[in-house]
């Protein structure tokens, strides 16, 4: 069989940035969880923001050393796999990825070495300060990263000069017109994985009767938090979606599964095998005029369809289809988890529902499920352009001689099985072994010249700890 | 100034700063090898696990300046030398890891120690090639992105003497962040890699001398030599202080523990700054060697000048603050207190 390089090298760009997203959706949600709790314990002295965040910081420093190594590999991709792809748009999307490593990359790795170590060694409010920094860094980094990819999904701002990309308008470029919505989306997106991370395993810890006191705080915190997040993402990615039909109608026609050139009072398909051969949908389930109600606000508002272009100018339209659903689906299953923990609430039984206890332990993974299914719906939906309407994937793909790539590939798909197995495991790990004990606590913060009051603290909960 | 010339400037240093940053970081796992026991270890990985990520970052740094200011070479090296740069990237990401897991690790400690190490030694390797190839030259033609011209004698020569430098600088980090008996083997490590670094600037110099007619007229031409020899004299006297230093430490065993300390790392840092800088009269004005000047492959100007107000803003906040976090880890490493 004849290897082909431009399908070796997409294979592998989606393989590794896959891996990789699943890293800093964790991570910039757990940053900032964990600056907020080291700021409650700084405030009020209570013990258990101090045990939330000194047992969190541990899954996040071996998430965010994942994230690092999977990121430095992405930022050779560029050049090594799409060399053409560099060379033209390098003007524009070089300078926004430089500054994310001048405002972003630095600011967090400079103080990460203090977040992580330095508990004894600064101040309490530079420690916090610190945190604060990390946290910040990973917002100004996704605040780069995806200017650069919105601009890829809704160029604006660029002239072309010889053939190159140069910028008219660096305004027009950053503030292009689908990245208000893929910035706030993503941003609450990680939060909402955090969450929901934080969730699970305190709801796995309730459900074990272990750690109670501090697995009792990370649940409600995390319910509440939830509460309002899911609603308002579900909102949001409404919104997301009227700038996609704006924007990118083919990419919308594939994630709704409408073929028709035109297509008056469209359903809301729940089920479809949308099937590109017969350029219909097979086993079709839908609500009837929905689809056009949500997205044109009126029962029978038009939406332009597949069939409007050539079959080449298509996206891979099931599995848009399809990840698009995942992610809604999943997503609504949060709001449903927020909801249920509002009414357990009320009910004084958000701590012992074991039902419930272990749907949210189920729930752990599915923020970065929704992540990863988002950004296919994003990314695959863009297809077959790199630059929307302007770049064709294929035209732009490093001539490497395809074996190389194939080695690069499967060394890729071995290392990172085997890494993702291991952080499994370490992250089993280090949630078996549970949060610090107040008495361990209590050591350090003699070391950290706490008050007096926070010292006492800490000695009764130790001790009511102890007889339990 | 010519915004071209200005960033080939910054370029270069990020390159600097990164070989000399992870130079040291990369020159520990090196070095793994001769300290065998757990405690060796730990204390090795502790000297710098609070700084590789920053250290790590100016990799990236130097990529995507490449990318920003430079487009045509960053798509022309990166796709060029495809192999050698993943192969460093795989190297990169098992020692990166290595760093949470090891100390986390029980039964499979000893493989995170191989991770490190291995890791940490083939990633200098891959770095010593690609630099080699960059001074060899890269043989023009589309096929260039499919032969193995990256790989020849000279620049597995490279390969080693990379890995020979970093250790030199690892050691003489070591010895700045130990007592007693891991300072004393530092030293000694220290005093044997000098040599080979010695011997291994000197050969590439004079094998690149004779190789390339190039790189002879711009050192030998028009009396350059005169304004050039500044650089092997000064190395010559920063081996010769580094040599010293050891030496004296060695002979008062151990005794003289201090402020000078940190000299051998500094002298080893100058003397990797004298090899850098005739690297890039060696190559100036070029890219990639005779077929890409920094001018041809410069990105226009509304680029570069949007970016030169972050340059010339973040540089020197990144500078003081990475500075703040090497102090508040001053000392020896066993002064450190538990981590997190
Ligand atoms: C919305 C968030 C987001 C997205 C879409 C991406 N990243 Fe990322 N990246 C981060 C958010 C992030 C982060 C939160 O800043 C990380 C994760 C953990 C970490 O260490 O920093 C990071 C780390 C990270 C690093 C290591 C930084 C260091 O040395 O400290 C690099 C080089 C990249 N990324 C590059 C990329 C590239 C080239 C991407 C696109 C193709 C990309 N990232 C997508
Ligand atoms: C981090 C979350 C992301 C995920 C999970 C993701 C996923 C994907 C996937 C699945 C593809 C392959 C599409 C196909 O070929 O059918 C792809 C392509 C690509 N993406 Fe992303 N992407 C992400 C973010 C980004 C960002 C932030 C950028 C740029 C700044 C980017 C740039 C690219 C490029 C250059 C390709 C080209 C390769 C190709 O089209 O196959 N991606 N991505
Ligand atoms: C519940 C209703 C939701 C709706 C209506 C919705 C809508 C959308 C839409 C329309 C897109 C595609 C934009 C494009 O193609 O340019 C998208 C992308 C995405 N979604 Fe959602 N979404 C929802 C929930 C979620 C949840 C719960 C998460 C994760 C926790 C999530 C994470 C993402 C991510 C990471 C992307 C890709 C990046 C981005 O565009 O920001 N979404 N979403």
């Amino acid at each position: 069989m004849e290897l082909d390089v431009a399908l070796l090298s997409r294979i592998q760009f989606a393989f590794t940035v896959s891996f990789h997203i699943i890293f800093p959706s964790i991570t910039i949600g757990l940053a900032t969880l964990i600056a907020i709790w080291e700021g409650l314990w700084l405030k009020t002295h209570n013990p258990l923001y101090l045990q939330l965040a000194k047992f969190w910081i541990k899954p996040f420093a071996i998430t965010f050393g994942m994230g690092v190594v999977s990121g430095i590999v992405l930022s050779y991709e560029f050049g090594t796999n799409f060399s053409e792809f560099s060379n033209l748009v390098g003007p524009i999307l070089g300078p926004l990825m430089a500054y994310e490593v001048l405002t972003a990359f630095f600011l967090e790795a400079g103080f990460l070495g203090v977040m992580l170590f330095g508990w004894q060694r600064v101040s309490r409010k530079m420690h916090f300060f610190s945190t604060i920094t990390v946290a910040i860094g990973t917002w100004i980094s996704a605040f780069w990263i995806i200017v650069a990819n919105s601009w890829m999904q809704t160029p604006t701002g660029y002239k072309v000069v010889e053939g190159q990309y140069h910028v008219a308008s660096w305004m027009e470029v950053i503030f292009n017109p689908s990245m208000p919505y893929r910035l706030t989306h993503m941003l609450l997106a990680s939060m909402i994985t955090a969450t929901f991370v934080v969730a699970g395993i305190s709801a796995y810890y309730l459900f074990k009767r272990k750690h109670v006191a501090f697995a009792k705080k990370g649940l409600s915190m995390t319910m509440w938090i939830a509460l309002a997040l899911t609603p308002l993402q579900a909102y949001i990615g409404d919104l997301h979606g009227l700038n996609v039909k704006e924007h990118q109608p083919i990419k919308l026609a594939a994630m709704e599964g409408i073929w028709p050139k035109q297509e008056a009072e469209v359903p809301l398909l729940l089920f479809a095998l949308p099937n590109m051969e017969t350029e219909q949908n097979d086993y079709e389930i839908g609500i009837p005029k929905l689809g056009s109600l949500i997205l044109t606000h009126t029962p029978d508002g038009a939406l332009t369809g597949l069939k409007s272009v050539e079959p080449q100018d298509r996206p891979n339209v099931p599995l848009v289809f399809w990840s698009f659903r995942v992610m809604v689906g999943l997503g609504f299953g949060m709001i449903g988890i927020a909801v249920l923990a509002l009414i357990l609430r009320k009910k004084d039984r958000l701590f012992e529902n074991k039902p419930f206890l272990t749907l949210v332990a189920a729930f752990t993974p599915s923020g970065v499920i929704s992540v990863l299914a988002g950004w296919y719906v994003v990314e695959v939906g863009r297809q077959p352009w790199l630059v929307y309407n302007l770049i064709r994937t294929q035209e732009v793909i490093s001539p490497l001689p395809a074996e190389r790539v194939l080695f690069t590939l499967i060394m890729f798909v071995i290392i990172y099985t085997l890494l993702l197995g291991v952080y499994l495991y370490f992250m089993r790990k280090v949630i078996k072994k549970g949060p610090p004990s107040m008495s361990t606590l209590e050591q350090q913060l003699i070391g950290m010249k706490a008050p007096g009051y926070a010292l006492a603290w800490v000695k009764s909960l130790k001790n009511s700890e102890e007889k339990a | 100034m010519d915004l071209a010339l200005f960033y080939f400037l910054i370029l270069g240093f990020a390159v600097f700063m990164y070989v000399l940053l992870d130079g040291f970081d990369l020159g520990i796992g090196i070095l793994y090898p001769w300290f065998e026991s757990k405690s060796e270890r730990d204390h090795l990985m502790r000297s710098i696990s609070h700084v590789w990520d920053g250290n790590e970052t100016w990799l990236v740094f130097g990529g995507v300046m490449l990318f920003a200011a430079f487009p045509a070479a960053y798509a022309g090296i990166t796709s060029t030398f495809y192999l050698p740069i993943m192969l460093m990237l795989f190297a990169l990401i098992f020692r990166g890891v290595a760093f949470e897991y090891r100390f986390k690790a029980d039964r499979s400690r000893p493989y995170w120690d191989l991770a490190f190490s291995a890791g940490s030694a083939i990633a200098a390797f891959c770095q010593g090639i690609l630099l080699g190839s960059l001074v060899q030259g890269i043989p023009e033609g589309s096929s260039m992105i499919a032969s193995w011209h990256w790989l020849t004698p000279f620049t597995i020569l490279t390969g080693f003497s990379v890995m020979a430098g970093y250790a030199l600088m690892a050691s003489s980090y070591l010895f700045m962040k130990s007592r007693s008996d891991i300072q004393r083997r530092a030293s000694h490590l220290g005093k044997n890699l000098l040599i080979c670094v010695v011997l291994a600037m000197l050969t590439v110099s004079i094998w690149t001398t004779i190789a390339s007619p190039e790189i002879q007229n711009r050192w030998f031409e028009n009396g350059h030599f005169i304004y050039l020899s500044p650089l092997p004299i000064i190395s010559l006297f920063l081996s010769i202080g580094i040599w010293k230093h050891f030496t004296r430490h060695q002979m008062l065993s151990g005794q003289s523990e201090g402020k000078n300390d940190s000299r051998p790392f500094w002298y080893s840092a100058g003397l990797f700054l004298t090899g850098f800088i005739g690297l890039v009269v060696s190559l100036f004005p070029y890219l990639i060697p005779r077929q890409l000047t920094l001018w041809e492959a410069a990105a226009p100007d509304s680029s570069l000048t949007f970016l030169l107000v972050g340059v010339c803003l973040f540089i020197p906040l990144i500078l003081a603050y990475t500075l703040w976090g090497y102090r508040v880890f001053s000392g020896k490493v066993e002064d450190y207190q538990e981590g997190y």
